[in-house]
């Protein structure tokens, strides 16, 4: 017999993304005008005084910058779940924000699927688990048969409701 | 920019000894004041470059290399910045002598190395971007590499055998040189055939961490000229910008770039600057360099340094390279050293080891690596978390 148990799903690090079905990174707005990923490092524009940085979701779609993967597995701090398959990582370009973010890509996803220009959106997935709770990290889904003019940004990004 | 004059240059074979690092240096300084026939009482400042591997000893090289000399009171400094860790060095040791706080002085960097993957300082520390990158994504050093790898391919056409024939030339240059880690001749099929690493790059176009150590011993034009050295090398120019915002190019350590949403990308990006800081210290151009050494830290990334230090207009590079150009015969000879390729990086040590290798063929002493008639050379390198690294020496 099996028990039925929900696993706990939280971020591996807070702070980062929002949870839920939409999840968007949190970034910063600077006083200035351009945006900051992690919020927490801030931005770097010469003519914005330090600390002023407000906190905003970021985009969730965007286009691949570049694309690759670590056929080894990488040193800790990464956690390795064995048996270990290669983390794919994509560079992806948000047209509002102007700016480039890492993130590793969906599962089942590997660099032969991918190309400089498509088109993905955030999602969360799961960087280690332990017993009961998955420990999640955001990720790049890429978008298979989307519009790929136009829909980039969605509007989130800036909007602070 | 007034100039300074390197008198004497040493290194100490790189490769994976596995003993301390303080010998690799201190090997590497007698050397260098032998070349000068500078004696070491004389010398009034050390400036040492940084290694984080190593210790204490490694934080403060500068006293712990000025130990193992002898301490003979000469004013010191250490220096940090990642891979530019010698050129900051070399700035510190130019601007002592630049004030008259010194005449002479000794630039030294060394390293051991563990063996694999570069990882971040241990602990749990998720407010460093260093550690996140890896814990967050698994973004290692050579994926950041091979990110641009595969951007040069998307807008420049390239493929994976240019990137190749990048390894197979340094190889080629690296078999002449005694300092080299790998002195050993590899062709495109030799790269194919390696397993790949970060798609596209593959392991033997990715930069191994070595073991090893070099010096400098650097005085000003008096000081050189009371030695009878009339004609010596100088350093007519060196770099060591940061980014002007927004930098817009993806690089480690960071989860992101900068935003160009409120401001436009500068006209010259990032790695860009760090060479047009350098000419124009020097008064010269790309047109007037005969020979370079710069950051193979992949064999892809060796030919984004060919546009970024203008030896050839940008998406250029692979054709620079598949006409032989950047060959040691060509118009403009890259790493004739064997570059990372075929010596691997020790970390503190490698941007000293570029104005070892100008230097030698600026004086015509690079044996079988010899580029005729080099008058010019420039060096290209970069710190992570933003240090630019570039010399310019000439004859």
């Amino acid at each position: 017999m099996t028990t039925s148990t929900e696993r706990a799903r939280v971020p591996a690090v807070e702070g980062f993304f929002t949870m839920g079905d939409e999840p968007q990174l949190i970034g910063g707005r600077l006083e200035t005008g351009g945006y900051c990923f992690p919020l927490h490092l801030g931005g770097s524009d010469p003519r914005c005084p330090a600390g002023a940085v407000e906190e905003v979701l970021l985009s969730r779609r965007g286009r691949i910058w570049s694309f690759t993967n670590s056929a080894y597995p990488p040193p800790p701090p990464f956690i390795i779940t064995e048996p270990y398959v290669p983390v794919v990582v994509a560079a992806v370009e948000l047209e509002v924000e102007r700016m480039v973010i890492l993130g590793q890509v969906t599962p089942g996803w590997t660099v032969d699927d991918l190309e400089v220009g498509m088109e993905v959106e955030l999602d969360l997935g799961v960087l280690y688990a332990d017993d009961d709770t998955d420990h999640l990290t955001w990720q790049w889904r890429p978008l298979l048969g989307a519009d790929v003019v136009g829909v980039v940004g969605g509007g989130a990004a800036g909007e602070e409701d | 920019m007034e100039e300074i004059a390197v008198l004497g240059v040493g290194m100490h074979p790189w490769g994976k000894w596995g003993r301390n690092f303080t010998e690799y240096g201190v090997h590497a300084a007698r050397e260098a004041l032998a070349d000068a026939d500078v004696d070491w009482n004389d010398v009034g400042f050390v400036s040492g470059a940084i290694t984080v591997r190593c210790g204490y000893p490694g934080y403060v090289a500068g006293s712990t290399f000025a130990r193992a000399l002898g301490f003979n009171g000469a004013q010191v400094a250490s220096s940090y910045a990642a891979c530019a860790s010698g050129v900051t060095a070399l700035s510190v040791a130019r601007g002592q002598i630049l004030s008259g706080a010194c005449d002479v002085a000794v630039v030294v960097g060394a390293d051991t190395t563990p063996k694999g993957f570069l990882a971040p300082t241990g602990g749990d520390r998720p407010d460093d971007t260093d550690w996140l990158r890896f814990h967050m994504v698994g973004a290692t050093n050579p994926v950041y590499f091979a990110m641009h790898a595969r951007r040069r391919m998307a807008l420049y056409g390239a493929t994976p055998d240019d990137f190749a024939m990048v390894k197979a030339k340094n190889s080629r240059h690296g078999v002449h040189n005694p300092n080299a880690r790998y002195p050993k001749e590899y062709d495109v099929d030799d790269v194919a055939n390696s397993p790949v690493v970060s798609d596209p790059l593959r392991l033997l176009e990715i930069c191994a961490t070595s073991d090893g150590g070099a010096a400098l011993v650097v005085c000003s034009m008096d000081y050189a000229r009371s030695k009878g050295v009339t004609d010596p090398v100088r350093v007519a120019g060196l770099s060591t910008v940061t980014p002007t915002y927004p930098d817009t190019v993806i690089d480690l350590p960071y989860l992101a770039t900068d935003s160009a949403a409120a401001v436009e990308p500068p006209a010259l990006g990032f790695k860009d600057s760090i060479g047009a800081q350098v000419y124009a210290e020097a008064g010269m151009g790309p047109s007037d360099v005969d020979v370079a050494e710069v950051y193979d830290l992949s064999s892809a990334l060796e030919l984004d340094w060919y546009e970024q230090l203008g030896l050839c207009a940008e998406g250029e590079a692979e054709s620079l390279l598949r006409a032989g150009e950047t060959s040691i015969g060509g118009r403009i000879p890259v790493n004739p050293s064997g570059g990372l390729g075929a010596f691997g990086e020790a970390v503190p040590a490698q941007a000293i080891a570029q104005v070892c290798e100008l230097t030698w063929q600026l004086r015509g002493q690079a044996g079988g690596r010899q580029v005729e008639g080099a008058r010019v050379g420039v060096s290209a390198n970069q710190g992570l978390f933003g240090h630019g690294s570039s010399v310019l020496v000439r004859r």
